[in-house]
């Protein structure tokens, strides 16, 4: 499983987009290729729906919502676990 | 241009002044003041400063301020983002809990800078900083992606003790919301984009429901909302419209978001002076700060109800005859 720490690159308010990108296209996507993926929120208080939306709705345009049962968030607040259900409910619901 | 900082100006009140702007002559800009006491929302400051950078030091003719107040001005840095030597002399103060002085972003690496060392300036707890925090880095990260403004975006704050209300004023001078709007949708007027603009999952970027990888159309619906349940003014300006949320009703404990703009509680202009670019405002009562995890409840059901409703509407069932 590979594990991506969040806060060392993010701080403690996630709200870089160009950030989130970068760690999608160069980690998450590829690490997803061949195992499941942890993203750890541990440190990181708050982020933005932008945020979230860049680091993981492509994702899931590209693996479908399936790829849900092969990443995971841990250590979240209740801040970003409620951004992350938002992005995650409206990316259920695209065309 | 010409513009003149009237005896008041705040986001309840600020129309005349908008109206009174004169966009003619573009390249020119002309600053006049009351003489006795001006009293603005930052948002006029912002306004100001990025006409200023547009037209250029050597453009810029600012009568000389006589009002009581005008020291403000000077501590805020307007004089210096015109380019004008004021001749105001002030104690700087430690600016911390009070204000942020105009401040030009124009990279994602600035923003970020700026939100870590903006929260510490206006002393707030956890629970006020997080939707200050989140409003400035959703709507200066706006102004970078789709302004297209050399200039970037212009941003200046102030609390203010009595009311105990955070005032926020973010100013550009680029395409303005309906030509960027239009790169994907077909918005008639300025009044129309705006409301697109606030309309959770439309963005320029993209026709497609979702978004794209990058932009979800999200941005402006977030900071309505927290405006809305804070009961908190918001305005929206840009080309020859205005939206303006106004202040919910205390009597009223539920609140219901809306996700189109039009059936929340606003005014709107259709017939202002052209402003070739955005202006936003929002005041944030910090008395009335509601939990943002409560906020975002009420967000992804709004959300999420609209785009299924969306979806309902596009879907077709075929016609057996």
């Amino acid at each position: 499983m590979k594990k991506i720490k969040l806060f060392p690159r993010a701080g403690s308010f996630a709200e870089n987009k160009d950030l989130a990108r970068d760690i999608r296209i160069k980690e998450i996507i590829p690490s997803l290729e061949k195992e499941e993926v942890t993203l750890d929120f541990t440190k990181v208080e708050s982020a933005t729906q932008s945020f979230v939306h860049a680091l993981i709705s492509d994702v899931i345009r590209i693996y479908g919502i399936e790829v849900l049962d092969r990443i995971f968030f841990k250590n979240c607040s209740d801040t970003i676990k409620k951004i992350i259900s938002i992005v995650i409910d409206y990316m259920q619901e695209r065309d | 241009m010409r513009i003149h900082l009237p005896n008041s100006a705040f986001l309840g009140n600020i129309d005349p002044f908008f109206r009174a702007f004169d966009s003619s002559n573009s390249k020119k800009l002309e600053i006049t003041s009351n003489k006795k006491w001006i009293s603005v929302h930052p948002v006029v400051l912002s306004m100001v400063a990025a006409l200023g950078l547009k037209v250029g030091k050597s453009n810029v003719h600012c009568e000389k301020m006589e009002a009581t107040s005008k020291h403000y001005f000077e501590r805020m840095g307007l004089f210096s983002f015109l380019g004008i030597k004021s001749g105001i002399n002030i104690t700087k103060h430690e600016p911390a809990g009070r204000f942020i002085p105009l401040t030009q972003i124009k990279d994602s690496g600035e923003l970020t800078k700026f939100i870590t060392e903006m929260i510490p300036l206006l002393h707030l707890d956890p629970k006020q900083a997080e939707p200050i925090r989140y409003i400035v880095s959703e709507l200066v990260r706006n102004v970078l992606e789709h302004s297209q403004s050399k200039f970037g975006a212009i941003l200046s704050a102030q609390y203010y003790k009595r009311s105990n209300t955070i005032r926020i004023g973010i100013a550009d001078t680029g395409i303005g919301i309906k030509q960027s709007i239009n790169m994907s949708h077909s918005a008639s007027t300025d009044l129309e984009a705006i409301k697109l603009a606030l309309t959770p999952g439309i963005t320029g970027t993209t026709r497609r429901e979702g978004g794209t990888e990058y932009n979800a159309g999200a941005g402006l619906f977030f900071i309505k909302s927290i405006a809305k349940v804070n009961r908190d003014f918001f305005i929206l300006y840009s080309g020859t419209a205005m939206y303006k949320l106004l202040k919910s009703g205390q009597e009223k404990q539920h609140i219901q978001l809306y996700a189109d703009p039009s059936r929340d509680r606003h005014s709107e202009d259709v017939d202002i002076p052209y402003w070739n670019g955005t202006i936003v405002g929002i005041d944030i009562s910090l008395d009335s700060t509601k939990e943002f995890s409560i906020l975002l409840d009420l967000i992804r059901d709004t959300y999420v109800k609209t785009i299924k409703e969306r979806k309902k509407a596009r879907y077709r069932r075929p016609r057996f005859i």
